[in-house]
């Protein structure tokens, strides 16, 4: 074996040696499985693939899901552009524990957001005392699609705030103070000035909050809700039905979507936006 | 800091004030509920630790469990994306860049989608069923593109590019440019890629949920068996060990992020 190499393919050599670990590990516990898990509703027959849209359980499961990560995607883009204006824009004590305390939620699995929403509005909530106190009856919404929305909220909000903050402070003041003394109202520089130049946030935050909401399996799953998403059904029929091909089948719609949807942002807003 | 003059609109800061209430109450409420006697009678049933003996006497081994499988994730992430980011990063090849994006899905992927396709491909092998090392491979899949991210753009800045160069024309070897240069060079992002790997691996759910075994429980998994099978107090205290744990960490890589931002101009 001749061991003299032009330089050129020596660094070759050493970057594939350097990824070659990475690679070895991708490919053997996420390319393997999700190409197993792909092939795998073809063998009870091509139509296991779209039950999703054929059975009108799984379409209902489906529509319900779009419909809250949608109707979620909407209220919290508002409520983030709103509240990162207001965080960038005014200086006060305890801007900045503030700003961490509110993105804190981030790292929290899930279940204990599907509990906060328990500890508000459940059996034993504090609206439930709250409307016993002052001798009504027993409130509770943590178990219905308001529980649901307002922990998907929850999740959501975080994301949004710190993107929508960032995003504001770096907004250029002369395209606003041009457009006041213009004699634009409050109203012209929402729509001329701030939005424009937060679209790409908008696009970005957009994107991810409504791929990670299609996804979201621990919300739901602690509050065990009526209202029933995608990633439940899925795991109900994987583990009281032990339908592996169908909840392979389902898994992949989900999958498809999520990736789209983020793949769509990239493309409009950029890749640098989406971050990952 | 830019001055603005404006006044903002009363309708934003209610707006501002009502959210920040929703967000911070249930926090609150949880360490509360956590602490009281009763959680129905409130502050006045009197404080108390006997829910956090009672988790801990329970849930005390998840808590363990977790913090020890963040910590080797974050070792198995570094060994395996510090330098395969440097290759994405150096390479100008087609395939990199297909890996790169190939190496993302996970994240974009629902992980009930990714848990379901490690279970078919390894769920019929028995012993690493069975062990944490399964849970493992999930958080690693899920948390090495995070890595692999954050390193590789830091390994791109242009000024670190030409000194690399620099340091190759006068004769430096690989091991020294890597280990000399460029690691001591983007440390910053490493630490905060470490921190990022870490704070997920303690929190994932959604995988690790398909692919525990009852006898290999993570905080996470223990919280959702708490709030299911247990008294409102003890999934309280249960939450509280949970922020005790987490907010060091995140307070830590915010603090990364601002210096990062500041050093580096991200």
């Amino acid at each position: 074996m001749s061991l003299i190499l032009s330089s050129a393919a020596r660094a070759r050599v050493l970057l594939l040696a350097l990824s070659a670990p990475a690679v070895a590990f991708f490919a053997a516990f996420w390319l393997l499985p999700a190409s197993m898990l792909i092939a795998l509703p073809a063998g009870q027959g091509w139509r296991t693939y779209f039950a999703t849209l054929t059975d009108p359980l799984y379409v209902q499961s489906l529509l319900q899901t779009l419909g809250l990560s949608a109707a979620t995607t909407l209220a919290t883009l508002v409520i983030g552009a709103v509240m990162g204006l207001s965080l960038a824009r005014n200086r006060f004590a305890g801007r900045g524990l503030l700003l961490s305390l509110l993105t804190l939620p981030l790292s929290f699995p899930g279940v204990i957001i599907g509990f906060f929403i328990i500890l508000l509005g459940g059996r034993q909530g504090t609206l439930a005392n709250l409307s016993v106190a002052l001798g009504g009856e027993r409130l509770t919404f943590a178990y219905g699609l308001l529980g649901l929305f307002l922990g998907y909220l929850y999740f959501s909000l975080p994301r949004a705030i710190a993107a929508y903050t960032a995003a504001a402070q770096s907004l250029d003041p002369h395209l606003e103070e041009a457009t006041r003394s213009l004699g634009g109202n409050a109203w012209s520089v929402a729509r001329d000035v701030w939005w424009p130049q937060l679209m790409p946030t908008t696009m970005a935050c957009g994107a991810i909050v409504f791929a990670t909401a299609v996804g979201a399996f621990g919300t739901a799953f602690t509050l065990s809700s009526k209202f029933e998403v995608l990633p439940i059904t899925i795991y109900n029929e994987f583990t009281n039905y032990a339908n592996f091909a169908l909840a392979a089948s389902l898994s992949i719609t989900l999958g498809l979507i999520t990736w789209f949807v983020l793949w769509l942002a990239r493309r409009l807003a950029g890749p640098a936006a989406v971050g990952i | 800091m830019r001055h603005h003059p404006q006044k903002m609109p009363p309708a934003m800061w209610l707006i501002t004030a009502i959210v920040t209430l929703f967000m911070l109450t249930p926090m609150l409420l949880s360490v509360m509920a956590g602490l009281v006697e009763n959680y129905g009678q409130g502050l006045s049933s009197g404080l108390t630790t006997r829910w956090l003996v009672e988790v801990w006497a329970g849930y005390g081994n998840t808590v363990v469990v977790s913090l020890l499988l963040a910590a080797v994730c974050v070792g198995v992430t570094l060994l395996l994306g510090v330098p395969c980011a440097y290759a994405l990063a150096r390479s100008r090849s087609r395939w990199a860049h297909h890996f790169e994006e190939l190496l993302t899905l996970p994240v974009a992927v629902p992980g009930l989608a990714s848990a379901l396709a490690l279970l078919l491909a390894y769920g019929s092998v028995a012993h690493f069923r069975q062990s944490f090392a399964f849970i493992l491979v999930g958080h690693v899949v899920f948390t090495l593109p995070f890595m692999v991210r954050m390193v590789g753009s830091a390994l791109r800045r242009k000024e670190l590019v030409a000194l690399e160069e620099a340091a190759r024309s006068l004769g430096a070897s690989f091991t020294q440019r890597f280990l000399g240069i460029l690691i001591p060079a983007v440390l910053p992002s490493i630490v905060a890629a470490c921190l990022m790997v870490f704070t997920l691996s303690m929190g994932e759910f959604n995988l690790t949920w398909m692919l525990h075994t009852p006898l290999t429980r993570t905080l996470p998994v223990g919280l959702a068996d708490s709030y299911a099978s247990m008294r409102i107090e003890v999934g309280s205290a249960y939450t509280l060990i949970f922020l005790i744990v987490i907010l060091p960490v995140m307070w830590v890589l915010q603090a990364m992020g601002h210096f990062i931002e500041k050093h580096y101009g991200k």
